[in-house]
């Protein structure tokens, strides 16, 4: 019963895409907008077929630096998390520094990362992971340190340990919070990427856009926006449906048949 | 735990708590939450304590259960000062505050895999301890419940199992804290009946804190008056009504004299 409500709405988000794209392609015909300026859905799906063979070589390329810095984003972020989370002490040790590093663009860090590494996949990778890990420390730390104090009370009387608290409760109870940023840090790690391409690499959607950008091939350049906004959705929907198969017992079981 | 003496109230004369002139002062502010308490409560002894809010009526059981040593005075468990967490204690509180990525029976096992000896033979003797948390919980009608997620169950149901994980160890000193104060008037009565008939049958020395009087006089044998800010032990009332006690109980005269009479300590204390 509750499942068949959304599904109802699913058609919804298609609709209103397929709504845009007509009053997208309205305006460029009607207007007569120079495809050197804006460029019509028309012109931008020629383009995508036109140049199938390199989008798809760049895209791989974005992807798979994205994953990676990804990966090291969660891997970090885990860690940082359960440290910050689990000692009063740590969490107000670094939480300000944290706050303060993520107030930094992060694009900022792009020409550092170049002169350390050089142009290409490392500086990438390393944005990627930089922008990624944030969101992840947060939340693991946020659901470690919100345990209910009776129920550490419950616990500590009987004699554990602060390691037994920890993993018998905290973590399966920062679960949910850490499936939730995973949705978050993937599609930041596609802006990271992005963002270093552009500036400094030769391969990837970001140098593609830059580069058809710099020889006015702007419906190149939309099919780029497109390709990424496509990878990044996919991959969110697909750490949804982890997340709903991992933690059900935090949407207290709504969805859990699906 | 045996059923030695269902009808009289607590027959035994081994004291279990012993309190001592205990004061327990804030963590800075220098203000004592509770002062110079001196009691003690006899093993199978069921003691509630009542008192305005914020009379320290937790931070006595933060002391009961080992959590907080005391500032001054000496709190002797079981014939030994605490020294640390006692794991003779089993906790429930206001909030049932179950595990939601748990069933009912695996909530009811968490303390198992904590305490011994209980956590080095948990793996063996799993279908044991399994059979003993089902046998708990039909003991409190919750029956066929066993693989049901906190959600799924009642707020009474989950305040019944919470009280299932605090007995599942079989300690010898159960702490209640406010245990029935968030559930409807019906359903409280109701687990009013299950709480008796867990002690009358297990024999455990139960601590309950509570603000509801009718609460303290029909489950309890003793009841402690307790002051505002700092926490002092005003008044000590035995409860002499015979038992086993039935809910019609509380409708009679000597009861409600009771209730009345603990009421007026309390509203003494409100005045001042």
């Amino acid at each position: 019963m509750a499942s068949s409500k959304p599904r109802k709405d699913a058609w919804a988000p298609w609709v209103f895409t397929v709504l845009i794209v007509i009053v997208w392609q309205a305006i460029c015909s009607g207007f007569s907008v120079s495809e050197f300026i804006f460029p019509s859905p028309a012109a931008v799906v020629g383009s995508l077929i036109e140049f199938a063979g390199p989008i798809a070589d760049h895209a791989w390329q974005t992807f798979w630096t994205t994953v990676a810095g990804f990966g090291i984003g969660v891997g970090v972020g885990l860690i940082l998390g359960f440290i910050i989370g689990s000692s009063r002490f740590m969490y107000n040790a670094l939480y300000p520094l944290m706050i303060g590093f993520n107030s930094i663009p992060k694009a900022a860090f792009v020409p550092i990362l170049v002169v350390w590494f050089g142009i290409g996949t490392v500086p990438a990778i390393l944005t990627a992971f930089l922008i990624s890990f944030f969101p992840i420390v947060v939340n693991v730390a946020t659901g470690l340190a919100t345990l209910e104090p009776e129920l550490e009370d419950v616990l500590r009387s009987l004699g554990a340990k602060r390691l037994d608290v920890l993993i018998k409760v905290g973590l399966p109870r920062s679960l949910p919070y850490f499936f939730a940023s995973l949705k978050v840090a993937i599609t930041l790690a596609f802006v990271g990427a992005v963002v270093s391409e552009t500036v400094a690499a030769n391969k990837g959607i970001g140098y593609l856009m830059m580069s058809a950008g710099s020889s006015m091939r702007m419906g190149l350049v939309f099919a780029g926006l497109i390709v990424i906004s496509a990878m990044a959705m996919v991959m969110y929907v697909a750490f949804a449906i982890l997340e709903r198969r991992m933690t059900g017992w935090a949407t207290r079981g709504m969805d859990s048949k699906i | 735990m045996l059923n030695t003496a269902a009808s009289s109230p607590a027959p035994q004369t081994r004291v279990l708590v012993d309190f001592d002139k205990v004061d327990l002062a804030y963590d800075d502010t220098g203000g004592n939450a509770i002062e110079d308490v001196s009691l003690s409560i006899r093993e199978g002894e069921f003691v509630a304590i009542v008192g305005p809010s914020g009379c320290g009526k937790s931070t006595f059981m933060k002391l009961v259960s080992g959590l907080k040593p005391p500032t001054r005075g000496n709190v002797l468990v079981d014939g030994r000062e605490v020294s640390g967490p006692l794991k003779i204690v089993g906790m429930a509180f206001q909030a049932p505050t179950l595990l939601p990525w748990r069933t009912a029976m695996d909530n009811l096992m968490l303390p198992l895999e904590i305490v011994e000896p209980y956590r080095s033979t948990l793996k063996q003797k799993r279908g044991e301890y399994e059979a003993r948390a089902r046998s708990l919980l039909k003991t409190v009608g919750l029956e066929g419940n066993e693989n049901k997620f906190p959600w799924e169950l009642s707020g009474g149901m989950q305040q019944r199992a919470s009280i299932c994980r605090a007995l599942i160890h079989e300690p010898k000193l159960l702490l209640l804290d406010e245990p029935f104060a968030a559930l409807d008037a019906f359903t409280r009565e109701e687990l009013w009946c299950v709480l008796r008939d867990l002690w009358t049958q297990k024999r455990f020395t139960v601590v309950l804190v509570t603000h509801d009087l009718r609460e303290a006089a029909f489950l309890a044998d003793t009841v402690y008056v307790m002051s505002k800010r700092p926490g002092r032990i005003l008044v000590r009332k035995e409860i002499d009504l015979p038992r086993p006690r039935d809910l019609d109980i509380t409708y009679e005269e000597r009861f409600t004299d009771i209730v009345l009479e603990l009421r007026e300590h309390i509203g003494r204390i409100r005045k001042t």
